[in-house]
């Protein structure tokens, strides 16, 4: 649904993301809004954008693997882990400054694990490739945990600082600026993706790979090359991970954490990027519910376990992913979009 | 020598145990298409619910089966109805990510209603293990096996032999062709999931006789149960049993051998190997139905 008056005058046109000079100004006001945050946010809630913004990378991720190319991705976590474990390896050993090449290499090395750990989607689809991902979760984490003198096993791992130039991240608004560019620049990428011929040849394999196949899109080459993508990104987003906790432990990539993920795709709306950022959100923004009302439920309920906190979130995740896929199954930005659609024509009905 | 033979023998009795957690995944796959992914969850609340009416409240052990079979009934026909049928029309995601949420619902819950403690039932199966030559195998374990192949001899009987067995043969094959011999899917669905949470509950409790309950038998679901199924072949009961066999007897042997070279943990890992290896040799199990795909 365009906004009224738009019209296309040339190819440039057609293809724009922002098409009117009032989403110009917005799109401005937006990064405006994003650089002055960590003045007026308090530390509590600057913990909660950056984590929000690591998760959005790797959501940016799972959306390229199953939202546009429809490959089920369940061990999301684990590539993370793989990023993260990656450039904190790298940093600890070579020195902070070298954070600069160790982003890349771990996308790099998760892409690659993404791309033996998608090998299986050339010969099973949907159902069975979940479950193969599924395995390489656990399998991911338990090679980790095993490799105890190269990653520290179950024991953790201590990371340093990330460092680019003679600028040293130790400070959480540093932290905040670094996670929100890497997450505009990922954001832009998976936008733009999608309207490229490698995105085109991705939606054709997800509407039916058959008849792509027989279009001449090459499905084995782009299903590979979407896992390597997604995979990417998580790696990306696995690495600032790791700068950001500056402590590693396997516990913290879990089979949950995948499953929270795909959650907040299918909650945002598995087609668009848009949906992935809203999805993102939404279900932080959820989890901020839970840390609040938990004390109050603890002192209502004095015969409820301490560890309440954990259990309350994951019966208010499960309960809202189910409500979105029994009520609206296409997700928040679908119901964005009648939104936009219906003040667009107001006052005509339709 | 020896060492092996005890492996084998406590493999192919922990494949047992295995088998009739599958079982629980074959039915429900065999009827709606729906792989259930939160049968482990199902596994633990009713395991735990039994718990707490055997040795919480005091009810004999045989009333508190009878018990959580009852309630199981409810649970079963109340998840279909209002998870479930919803998302009959829906892509497989779907309903992958609303069975996980599903299990991560009833994990929860069942966090907040037990604390997350370490549970055992009080023994109501005799503790004298067997002797059979040079093999100790614990008693809970030959009865869990024999109980594996007798609901599975009967489950033979019903899907074959009896109409309701039939009819949910029939739906999973085709909706409108059952409609219109007269077949009430959407009964069959209410069917289908009660048989499943019966057999759940029933795979749980026996599974709490031989170890401690715990929350980590939401884990049993997913990384046991699934290799099994994918390894048989998920519409077939037969190669639930006969995969649960192999996972078993290959978990054990090859943690057996292999986890002092490695130093622990290798068995968890040793069916999700197995089932990424079928996954890439024989997708559809060694006894599934293989799906023919046209354009």
């Amino acid at each position: 649904m365009r906004p009224t008056g738009t019209y296309d005058t040339s190819y440039a046109r057609d293809m724009a993301i922002v098409r009117t000079p009032l989403q110009w100004g917005l799109l401005v006001v937006f990064f405006a809004a994003l650089i002055v945050y960590p003045h007026f946010s308090g530390q509590y809630w600057l913990s909660i954008a950056t984590l929000t913004g690591i998760t959005l990378i790797a959501v940016f991720g799972l959306h390229i693997t199953t939202g546009l190319c429809g490959q089920i991705n369940l061990g999301q976590s684990a590539f993370m882990a793989v990023g993260a474990y990656t450039s904190a390896i790298l940093t600890a050993n070579l020195g902070a400054e070298w954070f600069l090449l160790a982003l890349p290499f771990a996308g790099i090395m998760a892409g690659v694990t993404g791309l033996i750990f998608g090998a299986p989607s050339l010969r099973v689809k949907e159902l069975y490739l979940a479950m193969a991902t599924l395995a390489s979760q656990f399998i991911i984490v338990y090679m980790i945990t095993r490799m105890g003198f190269l990653t520290g096993g179950a024991l953790g791992f201590r990371v340093p600082w990330a460092s680019i130039g003679g600028l040293v991240f130790d400070t959480p608004v540093e932290i905040y600026y670094l996670v929100a560019g890497i997450a505009v620049i990922v954001g832009l990428a998976a936008r733009n993706i999608t309207r490229s011929r490698v995105g085109r040849a991705f939606i054709a394999i997800r509407d039916n790979d058959l008849a792509a196949a027989v279009m001449g899109v090459n499905i084995y080459g782009y299903k590979l090359l979407a896992f390597f993508t997604g995979c990417f990104f998580a790696g990306i987003a696995g690495a600032l991970w790791a700068h950001y906790l500056t402590y590693l432990n396997p516990d913290q990539f879990r089979l949950v954490d995948s499953v929270w993920m795909l959650g907040m795709l299918i909650i945002g709306g598995m087609g668009s990027t848009l949906g992935a950022v809203m999805g993102t959100v939404f279900i932080e923004l959820l989890d901020v519910l839970t840390y609040y009302i938990s004390p109050a439920l603890s002192a209502a309920f004095p015969q409820l376990p301490t560890n309440v906190t954990w259990a309350v979130s994951l019966v208010v995740f499960s309960i809202a992913v189910i409500i979105f896929l029994v009520f609206e199954p296409r997700g928040l930005s679908h119901r964005w979009g009648i939104f936009k659609a219906s003040y667009r024509l107001w006052p005509y009905g339709y | 020598m020896d060492m092996f033979l005890q492996f084998l023998v406590t493999g192919i009795m922990l494949g047992g145990v295995y088998g009739l957690v599958a079982l629980g995944l074959v039915i429900i796959y065999k009827s709606s298409g729906v792989l259930n992914l939160a049968h482990g969850a199902f596994l633990l609340v009713m395991a735990m619910l039994a718990w707490t009416l055997a040795d919480g409240m005091g009810l004999p052990m045989w009333l508190s089966i009878v018990a959580v079979l009852a309630v199981s009934v409810v649970l079963g026909y109340g998840v279909e109805r209002v998870i479930l049928r919803p998302l009959i029309g829906q892509p497989i995601l779907a309903t992958i990510i609303v069975t996980l949420a599903l299990g991560f619902f009833l994990e929860g819950v069942a966090i907040i209603s037990w604390g997350g403690d370490i549970v055992s039932y009080q023994k109501f199966l005799p503790r004298e293990p067997f002797t059979w030559g040079p093999v100790i195998i614990p008693q809970a374990y030959v009865w869990s096996f024999l109980v594996a192949i007798a609901l599975f001899i009967l489950l033979l009987v019903f899907f074959r032999y009896t109409k309701y067995g039939l009819a949910m043969q029939m739906v999973s094959e085709d909706h409108q062709v059952a409609r219109s011999l007269g077949v009430n899917v959407r009964t069959v669905f209410a069917q289908t999931w009660i048989l499943a949470v019966m057999m759940a509950a029933i795979a749980g409790i026996l599974y709490g006789s031989l170890h401690p309950l715990s929350m980590e038998m939401t884990h049993l679901g997913l990384v046991k149960a699934i290799p099994v199924v994918l390894l048989g072949g998920m519409n077939s009961l037969a190669g639930a049993l006969v995969g649960g066999l192999i996972i078993g007897v290959a978990e054990v042997v090859g943690a057996g051998y292999i986890d002092p070279i490695i130093g622990g943990g290798f068995k968890d890992v040793v069916p999700l190997i197995l089932m990424l290896l079928i996954l890439l040799i024989k997708p559809y199990g060694l006894f599934g139905w293989v799906r023919i795909e046209r354009i």
